[in-house]
């Protein structure tokens, strides 16, 4: 079994019938991380003893007969932004290297490793995950595998360039305005946003509490519907968790698109970026069958409203440090964390209150459809330490700009899935699905349809 | 922004500010302030509650 092109469904079959043993597998993927992370700079940890801890108990359950898990076996990582038992959870920052160890892992990895999956390490971030690039100051930049000279995107870089190389097949990251959607779509992976509160975030460090969301990263559609499936459900420690029981996807991903109104979103999603990122859109739209196009309303003051939400909270979160040891944050994110301190109360509070209103101008998009499709980038990949780049001849800075596609949708907790676009570029893209809260199963039946019509990228092998 | 609107600013959350990063967050707050005023330039009915615990 050949780790690298291999999917987490896969390999959980395999290890579940006996057919290929959970240690090998994690032996085979440690080795990769050894002979290639160096180059890409993914891992901040690799757990090497506890893997192979785990790969053995996974095994002695399959040969005692007992039931391993649906993801019995499958190597897999998560941003270091997720407490994991035995290290500082550095969420990309010096300040908490000086944290003590975390005493027990977050609520998804133990979903994960209650299911059988196996935690391989943490991944590199954004400091904070204030960033859409993963080049962090303290710990270097992670590379993109499809180019090394390119970003990976962030601020979950790591989780989608290690599932880009084919060094896990699954990987945790995190999105507050696009940090599982961009990154996913600029190595070419899939990534799932759920519903807001519906994967729990016990245990992970907050950048922007009312906007955060956790998610998975993976190589297939049957891989993000099956970690999904595992992840989500209600949990009485993440104070934003919703009540609401779990509703499995994977089942229905061979329903097919029958029923499902889809349209590609206008105005605001059809300027501002590249031809090539638009033109995946309506590859994607000709594949699907789909003429239909509807506009989204006042995205602009939407993505203004998320970037107060998002610093203000974020500034707030980390204000005792900002006051005592500005110095010690990466250059990179500092100056806005301390503007976002500073913010008036009175700009937080009206872009909540344009938060609750422009959920009910989103609710009357979804009256009207059930699937939208957008690019989830403007661009490619930028090169690593590139600050600005030009659309439709202004110059704006990438590090916002790129975001500009994904944010009004986390804003109102919408649940979107990035399905990667392979041949248009030597570079990876991605087209982003959305729908109504809770339709998770509806965005994978779709991407299932896509990825049916060979949309997906390949792993990188060297 | 000038230095003294600034410190006002900084005075106000008591988070004194490093010579050395004043340039780099008076240019982040005046793009925040510019993204503020897109927001309290949006129609939002008066009745709208704020949503800071959010139910999507």
């Amino acid at each position: 079994m050949k780790l690298v092109t291999t999917h987490a469904t896969e390999i959980a079959a395999a290890v579940r019938a006996g057919q290929a043993r959970a240690h090998a597998l994690v032996t085979a993927a440690l080795e990769a991380i050894s002979a290639r992370d160096p180059a890409l700079n993914c891992f901040t940890a690799v757990l090497a003893d506890r893997a192979l801890a785990e790969a053995a108990q996974v095994d002695a359950a399959v040969a005692a007969g007992r039931d391993p898990g649906p993801l019995a076996g499958v190597p897999f990582a998560v941003k270091n932004l997720f407490d994991v038992a035995g290290l500082s959870t550095l969420a990309g920052s010096r300040i908490n290297r000086e944290h003590p160890p975390a005493r027990r892992d977050a609520a998804a990895v133990r979903r994960l490793g209650n299911a059988g999956a196996i935690l391989l390490g943490a991944l590199n971030m954004d400091e904070y995950a204030c960033g859409f690039t993963t080049e962090n100051s303290h710990y270097g930049p992670t590379r993109n595998p499809h180019d090394p000279s390119r970003v990976a995107g962030g601020s979950s870089g790591g989780s989608a360039a290690a599932v880009a190389a084919g060094l896990v097949p699954l990987a945790l990251g995190s999105d507050t305005n696009g940090s599982i959607r961009v990154p996913a779509a600029l190595c070419g992976v899939f990534g799932l946003k759920p519903t807001y509160g519906r994967i729990s975030r016990a245990g992970t460090v907050l950048f922007s509490p009312s906007l955060d969301h956790v998610g998975p990263l993976a190589r297939s559609v049957a891989d993000l519907a099956l970690a999904f499936d595992v992840l989500h459900g209600p949990d009485p420690a993440d104070p934003v968790a919703r009540p609401r029981p779990p509703e499995p996807c994977l089942p229905r991903l061979t329903e097919g698109m029958d029923g499902l109104r889809i349209a590609v979103a206008d105005g605001h999603f059809r300027r501002g970026g590249d031809p090539e990122a638009l033109e995946a859109v309506g590859r994607a739209a000709t594949a699907l069958g789909v003429r239909r196009g509807i506009e989204v309303p006042q995205v602009e003051v939407a993505e203004a409203a998320a970037t107060i939400i998002t610093l203000a909270e974020a500034g707030n979160v980390h204000l005792r440090n900002l006051r005592a040891r500005a110095r010690d944050f990466d250059p990179l994110t500092r100056d806005r964390l301390l503007a976002g301190a500073l913010l008036p109360a009175s700009a937080y509070l009206q872009a909540q209150r344009f938060r609750g209103w422009y959920r009910a101008r989103l609710r009357a998009v979804f009256d009207e459809v059930d699937v939208l499709l957008t690019p989830t980038t403007p661009c490619v990949a930028p090169l690593v330490g590139t600050a600005r780049m030009v659309v439709g001849g202004t110059e704006v800075a990438i590090r916002g700009h790129i975001g500009t596609y994904t944010r009004a949708f986390s804003f109102v907790g919408l649940p979107c899935v990035t399905v990667p676009v392979r041949d248009l570029a030597a570079l990876p893209l991605g087209v982003q699905l959305v729908a109504a809260p809770y339709r998770e199963a509806d965005l994978l039946r779709v991407a299932a349809a896509l990825e049916a019509q060979g949309f997906t990228a390949e792993p990188v092998l060297a | 922004m000038d230095e003294a609107l600034l410190d006002r600013f900084a005075a106000g959350v008591d988070l004194p500010l490093d010579p050395e990063h004043r340039p780099g967050v008076a240019e982040a707050l005046e793009r925040l302030l510019a993204l503020a005023a897109v927001v309290a330039a949006a129609a939002v009915p008066d009745e709208v509650e704020p949503a800071p615990v959010f139910e999507p």
